[in-house]
């Protein structure tokens, strides 16, 4: 074997009494795609940051090309040839995407739009150079972050969980363009927790639990089933099959919704319709940015429809259009948003109290006051039940890792025990035994007669969890697909318009 | 180089949650940088540190007569911290209490100015109720433009306070003057009715006093147990999460600007029927903006308020006292009080972030 390109030997990090890093042994050789495999919280994302100079190590060496190396910043680490795609984007909000790739890459300003373009057409990267930051979409920030590390020509490139944004067409384009890069003598750390992604392109893998290497393999040589049990060290939970179900009363329908936001830079919506019944799960399938934050806003009611949208959005029976959100709750509908800081609860406030933010009604308050006996109650009850990995139901939010919190606001919200749920998002960020155990969980409450709508840009997931699918493109919604008669390139041609174009195409072909 | 500067120099890192020695640390750390820096500027000013902070501190304390100024300057800064707290705990940045605190004023003395004759104990109570009503109509007009408009509530409350001050000297110059008041700018005395009682004989100290003692515990009520409190604090933490709940934004602001807007219009008609006995253009010697100090140095918690309300009128009396004890100019005061709002600001940075500094160790070795 030739020489590594990277060795780690023995490095360890710990945050207060959290000890992310133990011991850890890496080589990556020069030329190799090789994963990094690991649950959430089993220390991956602290590897990459002290390899990429973020954090430093508190122990232990780094090799680098044959040297020895101390990165004391990102930027002496691109200098060396490290590049970096976050998991959590570094992008200035304020800037344009041309202007946030100009702080790292040397050059003028129509060259560097020009490269972005070419680089977007030739990998499926496809953003607007000249867009600002801000009302970008978590996908398209993803795009413009891989495009930023790609400009900078690493010899090395680390990439966090890069395919979790993108339909399959592209997945196959981004491993294309990673091969190339290989060949080209680019090595590249791929960080997920998609096992047949790994083991589709990847040469070498290290497994990490809770901090520490378990192993060091060929992923070709293992199936997903043996790789997920070095992952996670138990055997895996087997999905659950749904009941078939006949149609139950409509609780969500949407009929010929057109939406023109006040922000210039969000998706307008046209002509979107959808029905979700009892005991149903819908899901809405697409890249993020294709106006799925807009259509959940609308659903939720934090935004309301201008007065003279009538009989647009109906729940329960009733038209909610101009509804705000805690009148939507009181009819039955519960929401979990696909952002969990912040939105979805509050950080600085303890589980307890956030609790209270949407599970009031329950009786947590009396004569405006208060109760707090009951509140804790509840917050134990939920962390009990969704098995929420907290101290004490009086932790603060955001010291809950992203699944645990997550755990809990699914917890909360279904504990409402809602007419109608909807969940944008369910299992980003969660490591697989909580995704696992938030899907069977819908899966049950589906076969106990409960409406469910999913937005998720993981096609997987939904095949596992929908009656049926639609896909968002642009603003518009495909007729619904029954998930048991599709395959997922369908949905993958829905996904990137090509399903549209080439009907048209028929349509012209046609004397 | 940037290896030397990053080895000596520390950065700030935030908490895993936050510190709760730093919480409760800040004030008195503030507090005591602040006056270790004002010492030593008397120092450099050629005044006795040690005579300024007999003056300032002790002297207080060392007679009933100037403890009991120090409660009665403890009522307006209580009041209106109490109330502002609320609100800035919301995140909505009341700065114009002052106008509120005038407006509240002239309200109240509307009685006694047009009815100097009229007798009865019902007079002193409708007083502070229409003082109430004025603060909250000023304090309105921020929360409608902001509502309406979103016009900055910190600019728009700002600015209204100098036209409240405006609009106090047009009423002394013109139609409230006192016609016997040899042009003085204020006024008429208030007959005895439109006075606040005494509490303590032999003292300025009145009822009111009680009242916002009251007040203080009903604002620990509404903040810490109150499921409306509770909606206000979600909107300043995160409005996302307020708006994902439905919690209506608006309502919030103009709960928080009322609040606000009727504890310094009390505090307000509060003053001009206690101490001051008629409308004067010193009515306030920048409660509303000491008030602000207040708050924060409180922790904007209605407890640590009260213990910071303390420390404010203590500042006061004793800066009164050092200007003529000490010969301390009466920007001193001010110095002061804005050096503690910086000092504590300062210290309360650390109740989320520590200092860390980085590991030479480590970047020594190869």
């Amino acid at each position: 074997m030739t020489a590594p390109l990277l060795s780690l030997r023995g490095i360890s990090k710990s945050y207060g009494q959290i000890r992310a890093n133990q011991g850890i042994d890496l080589d990556v050789a020069p030329q190799s795609i090789h994963a990094i495999l690991g649950e959430n919280g089993a220390g991956k994302s602290t590897l990459m940051k002290l390899i990429y100079g973020v954090e430093q190590p508190d122990v232990g060496t780094v090799v680098w090309d044959g040297e020895p190396l101390s990165v004391a910043s990102p930027a002496e680490a691109r200098r060396k040839g490290i590049g970096m795609v976050f998991q959590h984007f570094s992008l200035f909000e304020t800037l344009t995407v041309v202007e946030n790739i100009q702080l790292v890459v040397p050059g003028r300003k129509a060259d560097l739009t020009q490269r972005i373009r070419t680089l977007g057409r030739d990998f499926g990267l496809e953003v607007d150079p000249l867009a600002h930051v801000h009302p970008l979409s978590v996908g398209e920030r993803q795009r413009v972050e891989i495009i930023r590390c790609l400009m900078t020509n690493p010899k090395l490139l680390i990439l966090d969980e890069p395919t979790s944004v993108l339909p399959p067409q592209s997945v196959d384009k981004l491993f294309d363009t990673l091969r190339r890069l290989r060949d080209g003598g680019v090595s590249i750390l791929f960080i997920s927790h998609k096992l047949e992604e790994i083991r589709a392109i990847c040469d070498r893998a290290t497994i990490l639990r809770g901090g520490r290497v378990t192993g060091h393999v060929d992923p070709r040589e293992y199936d997903a089933h043996d790789l997920a049990r070095m992952m996670i060290g138990r055997d895996m939970p087997e999905p659950m099959p749904a009941l078939p179900q006949s149609g139950g009363e409509k609780r969500l329908e949407i009929i010929g919704l057109d939406y023109q936001p006040d922000d210039p830079f969000a998706v307008p919506l046209s002509d979107i319709s959808l029905t979700v019944r009892a005991g149903e799960i819908l899901g809405i399938a697409g890249i993020s940015g294709n106006g799925q934050s807009e259509l959940a806003a609308l659903i939720s009611g934090e935004a309301v429809l201008p007065r003279e949208q009538r009989d647009r959005i109906y729940m329960m029976g009733k038209d909610v259009g101009r509804l705000d959100a805690a009148a939507r709750r009181l009819l039955g509908f519960a929401f979990v948003p696909e952002d969990r800081h912040g939105r979805g609860a509050v950080p600085e406030m303890s589980l307890v109290l956030n609790s209270l933010l949407t599970a009031h009604p329950l009786n947590l308050i009396r004569h405006g006051l208060v109760n707090k006996t009951k509140a804790t109650a509840f917050t134990n009850a939920c962390i009990l039940q969704y098995d929420v990995r907290t101290p004490g139901p009086e932790a603060e939010a955001g010291a809950l890792s992203g699944g645990n919190l997550q755990k809990f606001i699914v917890g909360r919200e279904t504990m409402l025990s809602p007419k109608l749920l909807f969940v944008a998002q369910p299992t980003w960020g969660v490591d697989i035994g909580a995704a696992s155990a938030i899907r069977r969980r819908l899966i049950t409450l589906r076969n106990e007669g409960m409406a469910i709508l999913v937005i998720s840009e993981e096609l997987e997931e939904l095949f596992e969890l929908c009656d049926s699918i639609q896909v968002l493109h642009h603003g518009t919604l495909s007729p619904p697909l029954v998930t048991q008669a599709t395959r997922p390139e369908e949905i993958g041609r829905y996904m990137i318009g090509a399903h549209t174009a080439s009907q048209t195409a028929d349509r012209k072909a046609l004397p | 180089m940037s290896a030397f500067s990053a080895a000596f120099l520390p950065t700030l890192v935030r908490r895993e949650r936050a510190s709760l020695a730093a919480t409760l640390l800040a004030p008195p750390v503030a507090l005591a940088a602040a006056t270790v820096v004002n010492l030593e500027l008397y120092v450099l000013m050629g005044r006795d540190p040690v005579a300024v902070a007999y003056a300032m501190l002790l002297e207080p304390f060392l007679s009933w007569a100037s403890f009991s100024e120090v409660l009665l300057k403890i009522g307006p800064l209580l009041l209106i911290a109490q109330g502002l707290a609320i609100g800035f705990r919301a995140k909505v940045f009341n700065i114009g209490a002052e106008g509120q605190f005038i407006l509240g004023a002239i309200f109240a003395s509307a009685i006694p100015v047009w009815f100097p004759q009229a007798t009865g104990q019902w007079i002193w109570p409708v007083m502070l109720l229409l003082g109430t009503l004025g603060g909250a109509l000023w304090a309105s007009l921020t929360a409608f433009w902001r509502v309406r408009l979103n016009a900055n509530e910190i600019l728009v409350s700002l600015m209204l306070s100098l036209v409240a001050a405006q609009f106090l000297n047009y009423l002394l110059l013109g139609p409230w003057k006192d016609p016997n008041g040899f042009n003085f700018p204020q006024s008429v005395m208030f007959q005895y009715d439109a006075m606040v009682p005494i509490l303590i004989s032999g003292t300025r100290v009145n009822v009111s006093l009680l009242l916002t003692i009251a007040l203080s515990i009903a604002a620990w009520i509404f903040m810490q147990k109150s499921f409306i409190g509770y909606k206000l604090q979600v909107g300043g933490l995160a409005p996302r999460a307020a708006s994902y709940a439905g919690f209506n934004e608006g309502w919030a602001i103009w709960l928080s600007l009322l609040i606000g807007g009727c504890a310094a219009g009390l505090a307000g008609a509060a003053e001009v029927a206690g101490p001051l006995g008629q409308l004067q253009r010193s009515i306030s010697t920048g409660y509303g903006y000491a008030a602000i100090i207040v708050a924060y140095l409180g922790g904007l918690h209605p407890i640590g308020i009260i213990v910071s309300a303390l420390c404010m009128a203590v500042l006061y009396i004793g800066g009164d006292n050092a200007m003529v004890s000490a010969n301390l100019p009466i920007a001193a005061v001010r110095v002061f009080q804005g050096s503690l709002l910086l000092a504590y600001l300062v210290a309360v940075a650390f109740v989320r972030y520590r200092l860390e500094w980085r590991r030479a160790a480590y970047r020594s070795q190869p």
